[in-house]
């Protein structure tokens, strides 16, 4: 026999303030699949200079062309590597979690959910701190 | 334990399609990552070397399905995220037809910009 029940918003902001690994995992989870897929567009839109770039030979030798130069362009500002770092923590914290979600789902590691959000977020710190010197290289230079 | 948790039952297919575009993006995302930021440096990318790269069939089949994979994923993502926030009725209509545009918009300019980039077109 089955109930019908009112449970209210499934997605209530306000819990944030009842600690819960699980609550902080979702709300990270969802905040860092806004910021991927608001990134995807703008992705697509800056390469859509590949348009541009096409079929002028001389140029796309040189490394003259506007895709090469656009790219090198926003390589060389600073904020657009302290950016890039924070995608890259952005996209590694949503793929591991993601794993973490998809195992959950399997019905695998259901009793250490907790414990792979704690290390979700380890892994990523470290990931992230470790990456910082590759993304910095040659900014400004 | 007498209680089975795994969320494995007949759901819908943009429940399990989520769930399939994850799998494939957590490969394809940290390969993206690696190739054009530890491999190759983001600051040193060209039109050259993208187009080079791009003319691998392999590798352009994976770019598409990539994008198509992640479009998906994120346009689905976001729909489902205000869904349960209570969007309902009309404006649960409205919102999925403007996501869908949205997302089919960056899956057609995206896939002309690969074939672009392979010399294809």
């Amino acid at each position: 026999m089955s109930e019908s029940y009112n449970r209210g918003l499934i997605e209530d902001f306000g819990r944030w303030r009842e600690f819960a690994p699980g609550m902080w995992a979702w709300i990270l989870h969802k905040f860092t699949g806004w910021i991927l897929i608001g990134y995807l567009f703008t992705h697509i839109a800056v390469l859509s200079n590949a348009l541009g770039a096409a079929g002028n030979e001389a140029k796309i030798a040189a490394g003259e062309d506007i895709y090469t130069t656009t790219l090198q362009g926003l390589e060389g500002l600073f904020l657009i590597r302290v950016l890039e770092v924070g995608l890259l923590a952005v996209a590694v914290f949503h793929i591991l979690n993601g794993v973490r979600l998809l195992m959950i789902d399997l019905g695998i590691g259901l009793e250490a959910q907790d414990k792979s959000f704690y290390i979700s977020l380890i892994v990523t710190a470290a990931i992230t701190v470790a990456s910082v010197p590759t993304f910095m290289t040659g900014v400004g230079a | 334990m007498a209680e089975r948790y795994s969320s494995f039952t007949p759901g819908g297919t943009g429940w399990l399609l989520q769930r399939v575009t994850a799998a494939f993006l957590v490969v394809t995302l940290a390969f993206h990552f690696f190739l054009l930021h530890f491999v190759n440096h983001a600051y040193e990318i060209t039109f050259a070397g993208t187009q080079m790269r791009m003319e691998n069939i392999g590798y352009l089949i994976t770019m598409v399905l990539f994008l198509w994979a992640a479009a998906f994923h994120g346009v689905n993502g976001v729909y489902n995220a205000l869904v349960n926030q209570g969007l309902s009725g009309t404006p649960k209509r409205i919102v999925l037809a403007i996501l869908s545009l949205a997302g089919l918009a960056l899956v057609a300019q995206g896939t002309y910009v690969a074939l672009v980039m392979n010399g294809m077109i």
